[in-house]
């Protein structure tokens, strides 16, 4: 598997991390380098396999529809760097 | 203005298909405890897990997970015995996370169908490819800050249902008429407010034009979160009749997400949304699969109301109402229960009852602008006053007056008939004697209806209803009028 | 731990002596760099609540007043928690983690929060953003990782036991490392609920502590179901404090000969040996079994745990909580530089590595393949396990390798993790324990058992302790 910078630039952009031109070429080697590692996957005989996405086979556990949390806005909204008026803000979004 | 039928598009066929989310009608969340309540001050129902505080998890709503399995059966849909939460990873501010829960390749609700009335009669069915569990997302306020945008989370998490249409509608008009009969449903089942002003009930049109029935399909674009009958109709429309003036001018089709302006009655392209999506979706791995065992589903089976459209078919073949009556009861499950209560106390007179639901009662209600859960006469009550009118007690139109007393809050119809002495006059000894007077003071008007002019008689009529205050029987009257004016 | 339990149980010592003794060894040892915060006042008040229970009579359990320390992944109401990360530098959780709230209810008396790789991310602690810790063996080497500051606190004497996570070995290699004991639970018996996240599906909280009895004690303290955390075991937890005496005669261990390979030193593979003719000599019956797909396990977790860790880390956005940046003129900046200035490099490289596997067009190659490869390693295990009751092997295939060493090569750190993400990919509960020393540097055996055999685990483990003393071995001062 070999990355190009647009693709680096595109996972990037994908992962919302900002890349310095000056840090692409390396961070593209770096990257090339681990998913040279995954070239091992192609190796593995899995035919037939399913995926394995939970360690058990165990259902997933429901809850009942009880309202169980109240007003904690105050507490949450002063862990944010930027609200007002029960709102968190970030910079103007046009739709 | 229906594209179809103008001349210039007569060759292209529009492709529509719907995703309607409906809002499941839980107490909490999906996957928290806050409530669902709508209206609150932001951020006031918003949970640990809803503001995606680090470490916190989503467990799943029993209660949502049974109103989909409802829906499922309603449209004759597999239940999937296993299902999967998937993840769809994107940024944006009303998305705390960074992805939203939703189900991707195995959804709770497989492939089913619902017939739909069309509004030029025509009935058609709709395939439904899935309907899946996903979680809403926050709000954000673009107008109430200088130069920042606000995000209240209260609706983040909010159970939704999301029911995909195939691309089988060609029309706003079956479009419309599809996403009526779904809002019906949901109601009917009792697992959707179907609040379209507060958003439970909203969905993305997808939209594309092809010349001919035959032809591959065309790009399509999507007009997202349009919320009531009108403005769909009114997006798809326009999106249909800007398709074919693009294509026939030459230009091509973009892949787009697009929004609708009610306020211009237009549909522009959404400029925060990317044109290439990627949403990673991969199965949550804070979920295994949502299983759900055969006993469950026959026991939500077993408890499944009879659905909209038994209903209508049963009013037309075994009660013998037209199309029209049937349709407007099973419009919603309110007003055919209220009919069904008043048809049990007057067995046979189905299209009795209908005519009193559909046209005293729906009148008045729409007046008061309120459902017919809070009418002010009550299914009993109206069966009580229709009793009267069968057993000739009262005529139609004392029965109105009587009707009018009972919703002011005047009491029960035989209440109100005895006080005010409404009673029909059947006694033939009295009504002779009103009818003699009546005679007497019209010489002129007797002498001109023995002369051939029989279309007096219901001029005789009225003087004789006015004599005894309305509460001759209008048959018996007749009758008797007859008699006497035969005689000379 | 018997000894101090003992101590305040007959009033010799309170638990307000013992936390302060602790709170001034942690003073001492400031150097090893073990911890992130710590939170003096919170344990002398929490010490003083436990001695006047007792003062007052009431029966306590086990760990009543026992010090101890939370890795800083575990959100505590009012303590900052920065799961080793400059995003969360000021991040004061509202409220506690599952594990936190079960080890204050049985009066363990938290010291404060432990250093750790950024996000769990890392085998040697050197990814913190608070800077490395000194492995208190040879402060010139790592203590392994992630949970590498809990594995120094309890080496170096400072508490008897920390709580760790472990994603793909965080627990076990550093208390390979650092010559102590370390369990990591079968997945979903500890509840993950304000356990940050890193890989969901493969993390599990654990122990680190002096000797399988006192990983018992803790274990039977946070294990259970919660209904928070959906992916909870809902079966009822047998108390294996009570089970550690049993004779291991007929145990049956299989040798896993894959995890005897080239790359292991071979002093580490001579004390594992040494502690297996141990067993041996106990009762057990060693038989030779084989793990065909070992070899997979590293490539599958590097796919699956950085996949899962690009979605889970995408809440960190610079809106609700954590870093934001100063420099951002629209929405798109606010993410981009507020994620770039609060992640490190590794975290950043393993949240592009995921995206990357997750991606249009890769997803299948990459991460649907990687889960097939996870269920072929799971298939192997249960193979296995149908002729042995346990698996055996190196924990790591070295002692602790001097800092920097590999801090420039993702890969050859990657690569040490070989022994241990299979277990987690299965789901497997597993255990480290000290096998004496190898070039005057602690060695770990690894016993692995089938999922919920937790029990036979922490016996087997015991049983060997109670015969050698490799687990009573300290780090000159």
């Amino acid at each position: 598997m070999s990355l190009d910078h647009a693709a680096v630039r595109h996972i990037a952009r994908l992962a919302r991390l900002a890349v310095a031109d000056d840090q692409l070429e390396s961070l593209r080697s770096d990257l090339e380098r681990v998913l040279h590692l995954f070239d091992d996957l192609a190796a593995a005989n899995v035919d037939n396999l399913a995926p394995l996405a939970h360690p058990h086979d165990q259902p997933l556990s429901l809850r009942e529809d009880v309202v169980v949390d109240t007003d904690r806005s105050a507490q949450l909204l002063a862990l944010a760097a930027a609200s007002q008026g029960g709102y968190y803000l970030v910079p103007k979004v046009i739709e | 203005m229906n594209a179809q039928v103008q001349p210039a598009a007569s060759a292209w066929q529009a492709v529509i298909g719907l995703e309607i989310h409906a809002q499941l009608s839980t107490a909490s969340k999906l996957f928290s405890g806050a409530s669902t309540a709508y209206g609150a001050e932001p951020n006031t129902q918003t949970s640990l897990v809803d503001c995606a505080m680090p470490g916190t998890l989503p467990v799943p709503n029993r209660e949502a997970v049974r109103k989909a399995i409802q829906f499922g059966l309603a449209i004759d849909a597999a239940i999937a015995p296993q299902s999967v939460f998937a993840r769809k990873n994107y940024f944006y501010p009303d998305l705390p996370k960074g992805y939203q829960i939703s189900q991707y390749e195995l959804p709770v609700v497989g492939a089913g169908r619902l017939r739909v009335r069309v509004d030029d009669g025509r009935v058609i069915e709709v395939e439904i490819q899935r309907a899946h569990l996903e979680e809403d997302a926050g709000k954000s306020v673009h107008d109430a800050f200088h130069a920042e945008t606000g995000i209240d989370l209260n609706r983040a998490g909010t159970p939704l249902l999301e029911i995909v249409s195939a691309p089988v509608l060609h029309s706003a008009a079956e479009a419309v008429a599809y996403m009526r009969t779904v809002h019906t449903l949901v109601r009917w089942l009792g697992i959707c407010d179907g609040n379209m002003q507060e958003g439970s009930f909203r969905c993305d049109c997808n939209v594309s034009v092809r010349r001919g029935s035959d032809a591959p399909l065309g790009t399509r674009t999507e007009i997202k979160n349009v919320n009531s009958f009108r403005f769909v109709e009114k997006a798809i429309e326009y999106e249909i009749e800007r398709q074919i003036r693009a294509l026939e001018n030459g230009e091509s089709i973009v892949q787009e997400t697009r929004l609708y302006d009610p306020a211009r009655h237009q549909t522009r392209p959404m400029r925060s949304k990317e044109s290439a999506d990627d949403y990673r979706y991969f199965p949550d791995p804070d979920l295994p699969p949502l299983v759900i065992a055969a006993a469950d589903v026959a026991r939500e089976r077993d408890a499944l109301p009879e659905l909209p459209q038994a209903r209508r078919e049963r009013y037309v073949a075994v009660l013998g109402l037209p199309d029209a009556d049937a349709d407007q009861l099973c419009a919603d499950r309110a007003t055919a229960d209220y009919f069904e209560a008043v048809l049990a106390a007057l067995p046979g007179q189905a299209k009795l009852c209908a005519n009193w639901v559909l046209g005293e009662v729906a009148a008045n209600l729409n007046e008061a602008g309120i459902e017919i859960a809070a009418a002010p006469v009550s299914a009993a009550a109206l069966a009580e006053l229709l009793a009267r009118l069968r057993d000739g007690s009262i005529s139609g139109k004392i029965a109105k007056d009587v009707f009018a007393a009972m919703w002011a809050g005047e009491g029960g119809a035989d209440a109100i008939i005895e006080a005010r002495g409404l009673r029909q006059i059947s006694d033939s000894g009295a009504l002779a004697a009103a009818i003699a007077a009546v005679l007497a003071e019209h010489p002129a008007q007797v002498a001109d209806y023995r002369g051939g002019n029989e279309k007096l008689l219901q001029f005789f009529v009225g003087q004789t209803m006015k004599r005894t205050r309305g509460q001759a029987n209008p048959q018996q009257l007749n009758e008797l009028l007859r008699q006497k004016l035969a005689a000379p | 731990m018997a000894a101090l339990a003992a101590d305040l149980a007959a009033g010799r010592r309170s638990a307000l002596q013992l936390a302060d003794d602790a709170l001034a060894r942690a003073e001492r040892a400031a150097a090893l760099n073990s911890f992130i915060r710590i939170d003096a006042d919170g344990a002398r008040s929490a010490a003083r609540a436990v001695d006047a229970q007792r003062a007052a009579g009431a029966a306590l359990p086990a760990l009543a007043g026992i010090p101890f320390a939370h890795k800083d992944i575990f959100c505590t109401r009012g303590v900052a928690t920065t799961c080793g990360s400059r995003m969360l530098r000021d991040f004061v959780p509202p409220y506690d983690a599952q594990v936190v709230e079960r080890l204050a209810s049985a009066g363990a008396v938290s010291l404060g929060k432990t250093n750790m790789d950024e996000f769990a991310m890392g085998s040697s602690n050197e990814n913190s953003a608070y800077g490395a810790v000194a492995n208190p063996w040879d402060t010139a080497r790592v203590p392994g990782g992630s949970s590498g500051g809990s594995a120094a606190a309890v080496a170096a004497g400072i508490v008897p036991f920390a709580t760790g996570t472990d994603t793909g070995g965080s627990i076990r290699q550093p208390a390979a490392f650092c010559g102590i004991t370390g369990l990591k639970p079968t997945y979903g018996r500890v509840s993950r609920y304000g356990m940050i996240a890193y890989a969901s599906s493969l993390d599990c909280a654990g122990v680190l502590a002096r000797s399988a009895a006192d990983c018992a004690i803790v274990f039977d303290a946070i294990a259970g179901f919660d209904p928070r955390d959906a992916t909870s075991v809902a079966r009822p937890a047998e108390a294996t404090a009570a089970l550690l005496e049993q004779p291991l005669a007929g145990l049956r261990i299989g040798i896993a000969r894959e995890y005897f390979g080239s790359g292991v030193q071979a002093g580490v593979g001579e004390r594992v040996h040494a502690a297996l003719r141990e067993l041996e000599r106990l009762g057990a019956v060693l038989v030779d079994v084989s793990l065909p797909n070992a070899h997979h396990a590293i490539a599958a977790y590097y796919v699956i745990a950085p996949a899962e860790a690009s979605s889970n880390l995408a809440r960190y956005d610079g809106v609700r909580y954590g870093h934001r940046t100063a420099h951002a003129r629209s929405l798109d900046e606010l993410y981009s530089l507020s994620r770039a200035e609060g992640f490190g490099a590794e975290v950043q490289r393993r949240i592009l590595v995921g995206t990357y596997a997750l991606s249009a067009g890769y997803y299948d190659a990459y991460y649907l393949r990687a889960q097939k490869v996870r269920r072929l390693i799971a298939n192997d295990f249960a193979a296995a396990f149908a002729g042995v009751d346990l698996i055996a092997g190196p924990t790591a295939p070295t002692t602790a390798f001097r800092l920097g060493e590999k801090a420039g090569d993702a890969l050859a750190m990657y690569a040490a993790d070989v022994n241990t993400v299979a277990v987690n990919l299965a789901g497997l509960p597993a255990i480290s324990l000290p096998a004496g020393l190898a070039g005057g540097l602690p060695a770990g055996l690894q016993l692995i058992a089938p999922a919920f055999a937790e029990a036979r685990l922490l016996n087997a483990a015991h049983r060997l302790q109670l015969a050698t003393d490799w687990h009573l071995q300290e780090p000159a001062a």
